[in-house]
């Protein structure tokens, strides 16, 4: 019983040992052509620029695609200036990828349905604090 | 002052429910937006030769598939290859599409852990991993006969998973 529970902690240990080999199998590929290289027209690059830095990579989610290493933010990347080159609207590929994600992948704060709370929450309270502030205020004198 | 405890205690009710969502495991999951929507248009390049490759044509014949989006560098797929093996053995017939992968890694991997695909496509850019909605390796996308996305398993496919996913077919074959 005892020897089985070692020969398993050892497999495990073994398959942990595979995992960077693995990992880094992933970033043996090369990267997609446009992940890394820029548009040839500035006013193109500028405009996919902007584009990918309201992007969420999907892989690493705190980081916008613009900001990531990561071989599918770079696809994603690679997504973005190939449509923009293309003649795409930024507006239309983000919809795109909303349609395809929902807003988890916009990283620039979106106020939807479940989101609205977030603006509306401050605001509300800080009217009530002015409120409270102005009946003492006005009371004192 | 017979109020001063109520922002205490909004506050205290504030610190409760922190407390508690910073003690909920970590959901990373993002679902596809996708499902029940038609298979956006591809055709991917066979991954390997003597294996032919993916168009969303082949989902269009009245025939339910699964739709497996995995890598030979991906280690939860080899967790999931004797699953996918069974899901076959049941009946049931499975796409491949292989992400940012290389023609002898994927042969490689397929003789070692076997293969259950009749057909594996090659997604170097992730596009049609993109297109589907998909977010990670591996996933498993139900598609009816029609070509429709009626199902989306998110990681690899446990023991415990396989039963639903057969369902998921019945159900798209209807």
């Amino acid at each position: 019983m005892r020897g089985g529970g070692i020969l398993a902690a050892l497999a495990a240990l073994a398959a942990l040992a595979l995992v960077p080999v693995l990992a880094a199998a992933q970033q043996d590929m090369p990267p997609a052509p446009y992940a890394y290289r820029q548009l040839d027209d500035p006013a193109q690059e500028a405009e996919a620029q902007a584009l990918m830095e309201t992007l969420r990579c999907l892989k690493c989610q705190s980081q916008s695609i613009a900001d990531s290493d990561a071989p599918m933010a770079g696809d994603m990347r690679h997504q973005v200036r190939t449509r923009i080159a293309a003649g795409e609207e930024p507006e239309e590929i983000r919809a795109w990828l909303v349609r395809r994600y929902g807003d988890y992948v916009s990283y620039a704060p979106v106020i939807g349905e479940t989101t609205w709370p977030l603006f509306a929450v401050p605001l509300a309270l800080l009217l009530v604090a002015g409120a409270i502030l102005w009946r003492r205020l006005r009371g004192a004198r | 002052m017979r109020w001063w405890w109520i922002p205490l205690l909004l506050f205290a009710l504030f610190l409760g429910v922190a407390a508690y969502q910073l003690n909920q495991p970590k959901d990373d999951f993002v679902p596809s937006a996708m499902i029940g929507e038609p298979l956006p248009a591809f055709d991917l390049p066979p991954a390997l030769d003597g294996v032919p490759g993916v168009s969303s044509a082949d989902f269009r014949d009245g025939k339910p598939r699964l739709l497996n989006i995995w890598a030979s560098w991906c280690v939860p797929c080899i967790a999931e290859a004797p699953q996918l093996e069974r899901l076959r053995e049941e009946g049931a017939e499975i796409v491949g599409v292989a992400i940012r992968d290389r023609p002898e890694d994927v042969a490689a991997f397929l003789d070692r852990y076997g293969n259950p695909y009749t057909r594996i496509g090659a997604d170097d850019l992730s596009q049609v991993q993109l297109a589907i909605g998909s977010s990670g390796v591996p996933e498993t996308f139900v598609i009816d006969g029609e070509g429709r996305i009626t199902h989306q398993h998110i990681g690899d496919i446990r023991a415990e998973h396989v039963p639903r996913l057969l369902e998921e077919l019945r159900k798209a074959g209807r």
